[in-house]
């Protein structure tokens, strides 16, 4: 058997288990995240299989263009019909909080896009280490590419938890210990891509980025730890974000629906914006020029 | 092996005392920096003793923050940095060192200065003591952290203001414990657990730093 | 369905500023972002065309 065919197997179990035990653990409440759960596996495993065949081949800017420009519309429609379906069941479907009222809906944007700052600046750190473990150019790039839209996403966590926390606790900032490690994160990312823009010399700016990204990654669960003990010791009282005692299932579904669309989104504008910068930095290279006469063609 | 980081300590510290006026520098900025805050807060001894901690513990960052940019700029403009990528030594040892000089040159100073300081926001015994001791573990870790962010600015254009973006965020764990230590024996607490974590960073900084130092020495000068 | 009518829906129970604040920033980030990526590819494209081009 193929290591293509072993993966794409691997993955169809994994997915099918996710699915089964939420199904048998909360029975139809999740179908939606079942299917979408079920969709989902099988299209990443299949592009993922589809690497993994050939690394180093799929890993040069070359022949990686095509490709991430034949992904960019799955990913892009998959993000569509996700945040609609998001949509639908966070403001149709989900019920109003007894406790928050209709404000708590902003948590259908506010924790996804928490987590995706989050799970973006991880990506952002392995592929950084790829790029500088491998010495693989497009892994770096792809680092570069993840980076602003990770910032956005931060932005956004703090601007809908400021939102969020007006008419739930009177104010717009709290030095709660998420909001706080939120902001740490902005700043984290702003650093990477200033340290990214000042210096000239494109391979230099990779590896000097990937080394800073790397040093943040070790750093974030020391920050997060110690920014959560200033907390504790400073505020006693039990604000807690996000956690709430008693979720609906609905709510749970609706967010987890948004964060796949946030995801599938970051995906797609993270290839657009790595096609970007292939042409940008191979511009003088022979293949370059011959798409691009192609493409006038 | 010892002999070269020896030889490394002792020219970057014959260095900096034949540039007094720079370390002058650091060491009145830190001055000057907690000399304001009473002017714009006001001379009310309990607000004062109450930001204390954490006015002091700034500034001792930001002073440290100033100096880093000359880390390795000297080194770098006159190929000595150069010289040291090359030779056999590890490059982790002798930017240890370096690092060393600039927490004696840089750190110390802060951390002698911090009594009068105290004495000046009407801090207690204590939390004087607690706060010399805090110092005396958080300022390592400061310079280590810091010269990660010199290293990898080396090379870049404008890198004064790079290295703050860079370098102030990963401080805040060492503010944290730093300010909590000093803070927890103000209130008759005792800060043995803030110290701990302050030492445990150290140490982790004292082991990783230098070695993300040397390679982003490699990246930057190559 | 959640609600009694459409009013009642943009009236989010009393919290419509922030709860479409939220939505419309979140929404007007995602389209921004898309703008911005178009006309950063598109001029990649062309400036690669006349680069290949002058050859």
């Amino acid at each position: 058997m193929s290591l293509k065919k072993i993966i794409f197997a691997l993955g169809l179990i994994i997915a099918l288990t996710a699915a089964t035990l939420i199904f048998f653990t909360h029975g139809l409440n999740y179908i939606g995240v079942n299917v979408a759960l079920l969709g989902l596996g099988a299209v990443l495993m299949r592009q993922s299989a589809y690497f993994s065949d050939n690394f180093y081949q799929h890993a040069s800017p070359q022949s990686f263009y095509p490709t991430a420009g034949r992904m960019i519309p799955w990913f892009a429609w998959l993000a569509a019909v996700l945040v609609i379906y998001g949509l639908y069941i966070s403001f149709a479907i989900a019920p109003t909080d007894f406790q928050q009222g209709e404000a708590y809906r902003i948590i259908f944007v506010h924790v996804p896009a928490a987590w995706m700052s989050m799970v973006i600046y991880l990506a952002m750190a392995f592929w950084a280490g790829v790029g500088l473990a491998l010495n693989s150019k497009l892994s770096a790039m792809m680092a570069q590419a993840l980076a602003p839209t990770g910032a956005i996403f931060t932005l956004l966590a703090l601007v809908t938890g400021s939102l969020w926390g007006k008419p739930m606790w009177g104010t717009y900032w709290v030095w709660d210990a998420r909001l706080t490690s939120e902001l740490i994160l902005l700043f984290l990312y702003l650093g990477f891509m200033a340290l990214q823009a000042s210096i000239d010399d494109p391979r230099k700016a990779d590896r000097a980025g990937a080394l800073l990204a790397l040093v943040g990654a070790v750093n974030i669960p020391i920050i997060y730890f110690s920014v959560k003990w200033w907390n504790t010791l400073h505020q006693g009282s039990s604000i807690n974000m996000g956690a709430a005692p008693k979720m609906a299932a609905t709510m749970f579904e609706g967010m987890i629906l948004m964060a796949l669309a946030f995801w599938m989104y970051t995906i797609a504008v993270a290839l657009i914006r790595v096609r970007c910068i292939i042409l940008e930095r191979e511009r003088n290279a022979g293949w370059v020029k011959e798409l691009s006469v192609k493409e006038i063609a | 092996m010892n002999n070269a980081w020896l030889t490394v300590l002792t020219r970057d510290l014959l260095q900096a005392y034949r540039r007094r006026s720079d370390i002058a520098t650091t060491f009145f900025f830190f001055v000057i920096v907690s000399s304001l805050f009473p002017l714009g807060v006001g001379s009310d001894s309990a607000i004062l003793s109450m930001i204390a901690p954490g006015v002091l513990w700034v500034a001792a960052l930001l002073a440290g923050m100033i100096s880093l940019s000359r880390l390795f700029a000297t080194d770098f403009a006159d190929g000595a940095l150069e010289q040291m990528l090359l030779s056999p030594q590890p490059l982790a040892l002798l930017v240890s060192a370096k690092i060393l000089a600039h927490w004696l040159v840089c750190g110390l100073p802060v951390v002698l200065l911090a009594p009068i300081i105290g004495l000046q926001y009407a801090l207690p015994n204590e939390a004087i003591s607690t706060l010399v001791l805090s110092l005396l573990l958080g300022t390592p870790a400061l310079s280590l952290i810091g010269a990660i962010g010199a290293a990898l600015t080396l090379g870049a254009r404008g890198s004064g203001l790079l290295v703050a973006l860079l370098v102030l965020p990963l401080y805040i764990p060492v503010l944290i414990f730093g300010s909590l230590a000093v803070a927890a024996s103000q209130h008759g607490m005792s800060p043995q657990a803030h110290l701990s974590l302050l030492a445990a960073i150290s140490l982790l900084a004292l082991v990783l730093a230098p070695l993300a130092t040397a390679a982003a020495l490699r990246i930057s000068v190559e | 369905m959640q609600w009694e009518s459409w009013s009642a829906f943009f009236n989010m129970g009393g919290y419509a500023f922030y709860v479409w604040f939220s939505f419309g920033l979140t929404a007007l980030c995602v389209v921004w972002e898309v703008i911005a990526l178009r006309k950063r590819s598109s001029e990649a494209l062309r400036l690669t065309r006349l680069l290949s081009q002058n050859d």
